[in-house]
């Protein structure tokens, strides 16, 4: 069991590491654009904090191939949650538009439209006023998968974040996929410093390995579930090495070796192993159904690729947690083995 | 086949030593039962232990088949066990997470005899009774069967001698004279070495001849 949890502690971790990045590239696949453009010196996740001038979008637009470019305002608002200022039209005619899944477009200044998994998660409906830093009235729900889970208006929440003519990211879309490296070298050389990249570049970007800080968090996670696994396990095998010490001086008493006794034990501790990486595997499942309910936001994925590396720290860690325990019972003596009750 | 001469055994226990023998000398020809027959704290079980080489002899000697077990290393002394000496306790002292044929089998398979067919131990386990019961887990079982069952795993590698630690010391009366006729049978069927340990006489009198442990030596 405790094997088991380990297990599942490592895969929902992971999962939900890969699930967050895999929702934010599908989000982004979701504006239907081909290229985007950053400002100098910005990160490739999180949109918000780093701004340019719209007037730039303007300078896109007059780039040889791309039809249509739209800047969005990135305003973040905690918990890795982000409002989109978004064009209405430049922005559905980019994207194919939202589905409204119930209410519609925003009018008012501060209306919002929210996605249906954030409006899941905090209980919100159309009409309801949602606070997000400054007061909005929800006037639509929408299928998700397109940028961000808020949208608003993209002039008024300039002008609440003192960000008036800025914009954080500008989605372009060019006439044909093929012409996509061809408006890549042109507006590189138009908008020297910006960070220009397909959306196939961008997407293979934002992946565990190209983001440091996700890395090093996710290898102490890790190491923590080993830790705390390979505990467990060896105190599961020293207590259950302990309640059979009985057992143990009967098999001594009939003639086993050291090494037959350490043998059984090991064996022991690799069915032990296979079985809690199978449960753990398998409550990895039940942990996404639950985080799916519970906290739908955090988007969390079954990555298939860690299943050898969780199944082999389970087994390392349950065979050395065996080792100590079997070596000190394979030498325990017969006489003091069999009057232990 | 058992040749003990001044045999003492001392043990430490904190700053005291304990003299558990002190200077036994006994001897066992082949196919003899000897009951062996004391009250508590006369030394007959750590004799046992140091017969079935479960603990090294302090000092004197043992001869078991020749062998003497004074100078024997923990691996030889368990290799002792496992070729020569088969042990029966008071608790019977089953495996409770195998059944009883499970038991039987671990004992062969410790001896590195799991795969060869035996037909003189499979008429053994009918004289025994246990033919039926042994796909049961000793939990399902009496008493007695759990010592059948117990006699049958310290026979299946026909050792040289069979120890009894008091065989019949938690059965009530009918299953102990069940075992003892059994104990018996093997000694006179089929000349099975036997040394039988017990403080109780009508046990003992199951043997061929008794020996009287008092304080660390026997006494006659």
């Amino acid at each position: 069991m405790g094997i088991g949890v380990a297990v599942t502690m490592i895969l929902t971790l992971v999962g939900v590491s890969h699930g967050m990045l895999e929702d934010v590239a599908a989000r982004s696949r979701g504006t239907g654009a081909d290229i985007m453009v950053r400002p100098p010196g910005s990160s490739i996740i999180g949109f918000s904090g780093s701004n340019m001038p719209e007037k730039v979008v303007a300078i896109v637009r007059q780039t040889p191939h791309v039809t249509l470019a739209t800047g969005s305002f990135m305003q973040s608002i905690g918990n890795l949650e982000s409002i989109a200022g978004i064009h209405p039209d430049e922005f559905n005619a980019m994207s194919g538009g939202f589905r409204y899944l119930s209410g519609g477009p925003f009018g008012a200044k501060n209306d919002v439209v929210v996605d249906e998994v954030y409006a899941r998660s905090k209980g919100v409906q159309v009409g309801d006023t949602v606070d997000l830093g400054l007061p909005w009235r929800v006037t639509g729900i929408v299928e998700p998968g397109k940028l961000s889970r808020m949208f608003a208006p993209i002039e008024y929440l300039q002008d609440q974040y003192s960000s008036l003519g800025k914009v954080s990211v500008i989605w372009v879309k060019v006439d044909d996929p093929a012409h996509i490296q061809a408006a890549i070298d042109s507006l590189t050389q138009e908008l020297t410093g910006y960070q220009i990249y397909s959306m196939d570049a961008y997407i293979s970007l934002i992946s565990v390995n190209n983001i440091p800080l996700l890395k090093r968090f996710i290898a102490v996670i890790i190491g923590l579930a080993v830790i705390v696994g390979f505990m467990f396990v060896f105190l599961s095998m020293y207590t259950a090495v302990l309640e059979r010490t009985r057992e143990i001086g009967i098999l001594k008493a009939l003639g086993a070796s050291p090494g037959y006794i350490l043998n059984i034990l090991i064996r022991e501790a690799i069915v032990l192993a296979v079985a809690g990486t199978i449960a753990g595997i398998l409550m990895t499942y039940g942990t996404r159904s639950l985080m799916g309910v519970f906290v739908p936001t955090m988007t969390t994925i079954i990555v298939y690729e860690w299943w050898p590396y969780a199944a082999m720290i389970a087994l390392v860690g349950s065979l050395v947690g065996a080792l100590y325990p079997g070596l000190k019972a394979a030498h325990q003596d017969a006489i003091e083995a069999l009057s232990y009750d | 086949m058992i040749e003990i001469r001044d045999l003492k055994k001392i043990y430490r226990v904190g700053d005291v030593d304990v003299h558990a023998l002190r200077g036994v000398d006994l001897s066992v020809e082949r196919g003899e039962f000897v009951s062996v027959i004391g009250p508590s704290g006369s030394g007959k079980s750590t004799l046992f232990h140091i017969l079935g080489g479960l603990t090294p002899p302090t000092s004197g000697s043992v001869h078991i088949n020749g062998r003497d077990i004074l100078g024997m290393s923990e691996a030889q002394r368990t290799e002792l066990r496992k070729t020569t000496v088969g042990f029966v306790f008071q608790k019977y002292n089953l495996l409770p997470t195998l059944t009883a044929a499970g038991n039987i089998a671990i004992a062969r398979d410790i001896a590195g005899r799991s795969q060869e067919p035996d037909p003189q131990f499979d008429e053994m386990l009918k004289e025994l009774g246990i033919e039926g019961r042994l796909q049961h887990k000793p939990r399902a079982l009496s008493g007695g069967e759990q010592q059948r069952v117990a006699i049958a795993r310290a026979l299946v590698n026909h050792p040289a001698i069979l120890l009894a630690d008091e065989p019949t010391g938690n059965l009530d009366t009918e299953n102990s004279i069940a075992v003892l006729n059994l104990l018996q049978d093997l000694n006179v069927h089929h000349g099975q070495t036997i040394l039988m340990i017990t403080h109780n006489p009508d046990a003992a009198a199951y043997g061929r001849r008794s020996v009287h442990m008092r304080d660390g030596r026997i006494v006659d």
